[in-house]
């Protein structure tokens, strides 16, 4: 694997950790389909939460939040309904966050979570 | 999370200002600007400018969605002067800046990528309409001071640097405060008019045409002079009124033309464009919005056409409505501005292309003659009060040696205050301005007076306008004469400027 997909797992598992904390409950991670990866899926009381991880080991190359393009946000879109397809799931509410995630060497990594981004 | 925070800023169409307020909005998204409220694209640009010149000034920019919104929203606002006043607004609602230290302060700068201020143009009319709008204080770049004194009433501070500006808002550390504004030296002296030799009938002219206001047309072959009587044309006139002296400096100031060492100047303006001018350059013109040209650049001052037989008939047809109106209306994609442009028009032509010294050596056919200062429109020429014909020069030290700057301008001066005080009633300042009507019915001459004016009529060498034009320029000659009212001798010197034959 490389450094980046190292790190990027990492932070996937910093942020499932970080919303069980919060009180949701983990359905599925680095869901697949021919579209495109979802992240994490998770559930609470306000019904499905899509939750889209961008983690960066420092912010020289701006924010990870800011990596986040409008593009990637289409295509998160699709790829949601394809899971909500796939699992039988045609009509919920959904919210859709993004957890920016930095994680320096030597230091605990940072979670900043963006609740209903788009 | 969640924060609001207002600052102001100006916004210019032409040389009017209008104070705009500019939100700005903390939270609720993805990281990004969002900028609303017609922005063109320099100040869509400002969106990187602003938060790299925040960052490099050692400032926490929030990381969070920020909306920005400028109002009036209709109005459509250009350039990079927003710069400053967004930087505040986002630090503001961020709670870098306390809300308050923003009240009634308007920001104007553009911001360079590390932070420092950048001078903007037409900062003295946003001042203007800043002050108009009950503003207490601006912040204006440090290269902008200068022009930034010359309104009075408003707390002017000037700052180097967007580090500055926050300090200056934040602990009160103080900016740089303009220098109480100095006299105007002495300006520079204009030529005098002692050095021109002979033309006795233009110097009178010349002479007149200052007093009264009156535009001007001389005709004579070339080395007569012309060139130099009208550089000297200005020297005739009064002063600028602080009033005409601003809005000169504001139309400067938009046009980019401000000097730099920021002293109002009460010199009359004196605008020779070439005759190969074009046609925006000569009334304004420009893409997005218009610019002011030269017409405008000689508010309250003298435009000088040289050789203007020369220049195309278009461009001196696009003269009319100025010279009618006072104003220049430009209307461009992004809206209709409107300059101030009264100016008093001096035209110089030769008589006919070849232009010998004497016109008996003349080669060039009637028709080639005709045609020559025939590009000079009748419509025109009507609204030019006086022409006179330059005479060739006979000797190179004349008998008389002329009179010099001084003497003309303390008479032009005299007959000037006359003509102040008869009208100021009705609200003109000078004879050229009073309509045809006034003239024939309130302030009517004796019957004697106007036999030369009658008889011109009826021998058709007169048209209705021309005998009005012809009575104006009477006033004057009698105002420079020390008369009550013109009587039949100073309306024959006013027909003599008006001969047809001298154009």
């Amino acid at each position: 694997m490389a450094a980046k997909d190292v790190l990027g797992r990492r932070g996937e598992d910093v942020a499932a950790e970080y919303l069980e904390k919060q009180g949701l409950v983990v359905l599925d991670r680095n869901w697949r389909c021919r579209e495109g990866e979802l992240d994490i899926i998770a559930t609470g009381s306000a019904g499905l939460v899509v939750c889209e991880v961008k983690t960066r080991s420092g912010t020289a190359f701006g924010e990870p939040a800011e990596a986040v393009t409008d593009r990637k946000i289409a295509r998160i879109r699709r790829v949601t309904q394809a899971w909500l397809a796939a699992h039988g799931l045609p009509w919920c509410a959904v919210r859709f966050d993004v957890l920016a995630i930095v994680i320096e060497p030597g230091r605990p990594a940072t979670i900043q979570h963006y609740r209903e981004a788009f | 999370m969640g924060g609001l925070a207002r600052s102001w800023s100006v916004a210019l169409q032409g040389v009017d200002g209008t104070v705009v307020e500019i939100e700005a909005a903390i939270g609720g998204g993805l990281p990004g600007i969002h900028l609303v409220g017609l922005p063109d694209a320099a100040l869509h640009e400002s969106r990187d400018r602003v938060r790299a010149a925040v960052v490099n000034s050692g400032r926490h920019w929030p990381n969070e969605r920020i909306v920005l919104a400028l109002s009036p929203a209709t109005l459509r606002k250009a350039g990079s002067g927003f710069d400053l006043a967004l930087a505040c607004a986002v630090l503001a609602a961020s709670g870098t800046i306390p809300q308050g230290a923003l009240h009634r302060t308007a920001l104007l700068g553009e911001l360079a990528l590390d932070g420092r201020l950048r001078a903007i143009r037409g900062v003295l009319p946003c001042l203007l309409a800043a002050r108009t709008a009950g503003l207490r204080r601006v912040v204006v770049p440090v290269a902008a001071l200068a022009e930034a004194s010359l309104v009075a009433g408003l707390e002017v501070h000037g700052a180097g640097s967007l580090a500055q500006v926050v300090e200056f808002l934040v602990e009160g550390t103080p900016l740089t405060a303009p220098d109480a504004v100095g006299e105007a030296g002495a300006p520079p002296s204009p030529p005098d008019l002692a050095d021109v030799v002979g033309q006795s009938d233009a110097r009178h002219a010349l002479e007149v045409a200052a007093a009264g206001g009156h535009h001007l047309l001389m005709v004579g072959p070339p080395g007569t002079g012309k060139t130099m009587l009208a550089q000297r044309f200005v020297g005739l006139l009064p002063d600028l009124p602080p009033d005409d002296a601003l809005a000169l400096a504001a139309i400067r100031s938009v046009a980019g033309r401000l000097p730099a060492d920021g002293l109002l100047s009460t010199v009359p303006p004196f605008v020779a464009p070439h005759h190969s001018t074009s046609a925006a350059a000569l009334v304004g013109g420009g893409s997005g919005v218009a610019r002011p040209g030269a017409v405008s650049l000689a508010h309250r001052g003298v435009l000088f056409l040289d050789e203007c037989a020369e220049f195309g008939p278009r461009l001196l047809e696009s003269l009319r409505t100025p010279l009618e109106e006072g104003e220049v209306r430009l209307s461009r994609a992004e809206g209709t501005v409107t300059y101030p442009a009264r100016f008093q028009l001096v035209l110089a032509a030769n008589p006919c292309p070849c232009a010998p010294a004497h016109d008996r050596d003349c080669v060039c056919t009637s028709l080639v003659r005709r045609r020559y200062l025939g590009r000079l429109s009748g419509p025109l020429l009507d609204r030019v009060d006086l022409r006179c014909r330059m005479h060739p020069v006979t000797a190179l030290t004349s008998g008389d040696q002329g009179e010099s700057t001084a003497m003309v301008r303390a008479r032009v001066l005299a007959a000037r205050a006359a003509a102040t005080e008869r009208w100021a009633a009705h609200g003109w300042r000078t004879n050229a301005e009073v309509p045809g009507p006034v003239l024939r019915s309130r302030f009517a001459l004796s019957r004697d007076a106007l036999r030369p004016l009658e008889a011109g009529l009826r021998a058709g060498e007169l048209t209705a306008r021309g005998a009005d034009r012809a009575l104006r320029v009477s006033w004057t000659v009698a105002d420079l004469a020390g008369l009550d009212r013109p009587d039949r001798q100073t309306v024959e010197t006013a027909l003599y400027f008006r001969d047809r034959r001298a154009a």
